[in-house]
């Protein structure tokens, strides 16, 4: 039976706005001037001490930026962005490039410990997460450095890199997602201001779940980070992102990029817990999130792993992707995304099955609720010479109330006779009758709302490292409040 | 002194009057049956005294510990120690039995004003209480009753009995669907927590559980509305004549 619409509006008469990270910080910020031409992107890279070859790829990246235009496929729909209106570099004045954790602005340590993110290092759980805090458009800190560099594993800001490993940088920047991917990914080679870059040397097994926290602080700023891990071979590392903004009643812009590469035998596993201010309840405000995430199994044997859980934003783009170019090699994506009030999420993942025997696994938990839409899209490809390849593809959709919808759009494109693939897809509703044996057991409608959805998740959720595993779990149930009961 | 009071209780669901002036009191640690043909309301009944919505009370009262119970919502009604063991304990796929337990537990603490359980004695707890069901490790590891056989359904329903020691047990129909040998097993475990603190109200369709848990009462539930009442004898006397003396929807 499914739920009544009394329980569905008692659910959207609850108090929505739970958002507790909404607050701003109060700190002198250096901006570039509004909008977007040639000389902003001067500006940024000539702050960052950027080599020409980089300014040049940003540049050419820019002008191929104006000759394209805005995606509009996917199941969202938004007021036009004005990308005259927004800042692309905005950074906190005082600090220009600290040294160390020392010299780190006190209000931005107290933002993150806001957050639930020490960055004092001994107040980091007992050393096994070092972390990158990005704040609006500069990494801010990054914690246990000089362990790691001790080992081999370099974790610092991209700009960073680009100053201290400008061959890695040159080498593999742009390698897995090119510079004319697609619109918001060529708009982030043009203006993309920090993020994390990681290099994990062959053979080694990083003992640290490495995390990066994205904060967006500043108002009409677009937020353009990018992400570069490299893993050599019989490498692995475990990446953990975390995001925040504040609440604010304009839309902001999110427009990443993570790109990945496995080499042979090695393993990447990047975790994600999206929390972007989802605007409020009447859809005012909130995160455009439009991230282009993609990781290449270049490797034989190689094997990279992504694992979302999507609650926040107020419109979400995004398909983390593999392509499985080595021999055997494994792509795995794990995802839930919760959307609800006017929410909007068009996600879902692409497997490019390129080598031989090369499998993947696709897991995607959709939950939609309110008058939210939540939309599956994915493609699962398979190329001639990708003998045996295998896919399973599971996407499951609950409902909650009768005003939200969920879509699944599975694209399967197979070149090879010998691949096998496998989809299934279920769509329910939490029922009246679950919801009354939770609550006759004690459990208030929130809980068991926030109960029922865990396991229905669960499958993802145990995919998480324990640290982020708690942490999701709770924000389900926050995430949900107020739209369910 | 009751526990629960019912007075002229009847209810409606949509048009259709199910219960019409149902009066009934149970004092503390008393065990009353409540036996019917099918279609008589006992459902409804349990259903009602748990707070289900889609039940409207029309006129009457029930009150239980001297409050209003039909003022509490369903939740409330739990931690206030209203316990429903139900016909078809609903599958809650994903959360397996000890987190829902935990769940339930800490609810129940925290209505209290109470701080949560700490996890590993209410741990040990829960796996005494389950070894006396003949419940191993393994059953509280899997989903609330995803793919349990109607005996391991039941068993869980009385292991959340014996874990949230509620004061009014409500069983409804707890023997339907078992074999003999589950039968005993659950009769068992509610025989042991009969207690001067708990009472129950045993819904059934059959004598048979009755020779297991033995009642101080025995009620017919027909056409809406109780028709005879007395001591455990009475259920003995049905068995052997039917509910063909209490009217037609006996027949159903």
């Amino acid at each position: 039976m499914p739920i009544d619409s009394k329980t569905a509006n008692q659910v959207q008469n609850l108090e929505v706005d739970k958002y507790k990270y909404g607050f701003v910080t109060d700190i002198e910020m250096e901006t570039a001037p509004k909008g977007l031409n040639e000389n902003i992107i001067r500006f940024i890279s000539a702050k960052k001490e950027e080599p020409k070859w980089l300014l040049e790829w940003r540049l050419k990246a820019y002008n191929h930026w104006l000759t394209m235009e805005e995606p509009n496929w996917a199941k969202v729909g938004y007021d036009p962005i004005d990308y005259q209106e927004l800042y692309y570099y905005a950074a906190p004045k005082a600090l220009d490039r600290p040294k160390s954790l020392d010299e780190v602005d006190p209000e931005l340590l107290k933002t993150y410990e806001k957050l639930g993110i020490p960055l004092k290092e001994q107040e980091l759980l007992s050393g096994v997460v070092a972390v990158d805090a990005v704040f609006d458009s500069v990494s801010v800190a990054t914690t246990y450095k000089a362990k790691l560099t001790e080992m081999g594993v370099i974790f610092c800001s991209i700009s960073e890199a680009v100053r201290e490993y400008p061959e890695l940088v040159k080498k593999y920047l742009g390698s897995v997602v090119p510079y004319s991917d697609n619109y918001f990914a060529t708009l982030n080679s043009a203006v993309f201001t920090d993020g994390s870059f990681v290099y994990v040397p062959k053979g080694l097994r990083c003992p640290m779940e490495l995390s990066t926290y994205f904060r967006i602080n500043a108002e009409n700023t677009g937020q353009f980070e990018r992400t570069l891990i490299i893993v050599d071979e019989g490498a692995y590392v475990s990446y953990l992102e975390g995001c925040t903004a504040p609440q604010r009643d304009e839309n902001q812009l999110h427009a990443a990029i993570v790109e990945l590469i496995a080499l042979d035998d090695s393993e990447i596993k990047y975790s994600t817990v999206q929390n972007w201010y989802p605007g409020d309840e009447n859809g005012t405000g909130g995160i455009y999130n439009f991230v282009t995430k993609r990781g290449a199994c270049r490797g034989k044997n190689s094997k990279i792993s992504w694992t979302q859980v999507e609650t926040g934003s107020a419109v979400t783009w995004k398909y983390p992707s593999c392509l499985l170019q080595g021999d055997n090699s494994v792509g795995e994506f794990y995802s839930v995304a919760i959307t609800n009030n006017a929410q909007q999420a068009d996600t879902g993942t692409k497997m490019i099955h390129i080598g031989k025997n090369t499998r993947s696994t696709i897991i995607s938990k959709g939950i939609s609720a309110g008058r939210a839409d939540n939309t599956y899209r994915g493609l699962v490809k398979v190329m001639p010479k990708a003998n045996g390849a295998r896919n399973y593809t599971q996407c499951d959709s609950l409902l909650i109330g009768n005003k939200c919808g969920a879509h699944t759009v599975p694209y399967i494109e197979t070149r090879n006779p010998s691949a096998r693939i496998e989809h299934e897809a279920t769509t329910s509703k939490i029922s009246d009758d679950q919801m009354f044996y939770c609550k006759q057991r004690g459990l208030s409608p929130e809980d068991a709302v926030s109960l029922i959805v865990n396991g229905f998740c669960k499958e993802v959720m145990k995919e998480l490292p324990m640290e982020f595993a708690v942490e999701a779990q709770k924000l389900i149930g926050i995430s949900l409040e107020g739209s369910v009961g | 002194m009751s526990i629960l009071s019912i007075r002229n209780l009847h209810v409606s669901v949509g048009n259709s009057e199910i219960l019409n002036g149902i009066s009934l009191e149970i004092g503390p640690g008393e065990i009353h049956a409540i036996m019917g043909p099918n279609g008589s309301g006992k459902s409804t009944l349990s259903y009602v005294l748990a707070g289900r919505d889609g039940y409207e009370v029309t006129a009457g009262s029930i009150d239980f510990k001297n409050k209003n119970l039909l003022e509490l919502e369903a939740d409330e009604r739990a931690n206030e120690g209203v316990f429903l063991a139900f016909q078809y304990p609903v599958e809650v796929p994903g959360v397996t039995g000890m987190t829902f337990l935990r769940e339930a537990y800490n609810a129940n603490l925290r209505y209290h004003g109470r701080e949560d359980a700490d996890a590993m004695q209410f741990l040990k707890l829960v796996r005494s209480k389950a070894k006396k069901l003949n419940m191993g490790d393994d059953m509280l590891k899997r989903p609330v009753n995803a793919g349990f056989s109607g005996g391991e359904k039941k068993r869980n329903e009385i292991l959340q009995m014996a874990v949230l020691e509620p004061e009014l047990a409500i069983l409804d129909e707890t023997d339907s669907g078992l074999d003999i040998d589950a039968l005993k097993l659950v009769a068992d475990g509610v025989n042991g927590l009969r207690s001067p603190q708990r009472s129950m109200l045993i819904i059934t369709h059959y004598q048979r559980l009755l020779n297991y848990i033995e009642p101080d009462y025995v009620h017919v539930l027909a056409q809406g509305k109780i028709q005879r009442s007395g001591g455990k004898e009475l259920a003995l006397e049905l068995e052997l004549k039917g509910y063909a003396e209490f009217g037609s929807e006996a027949g159903k």
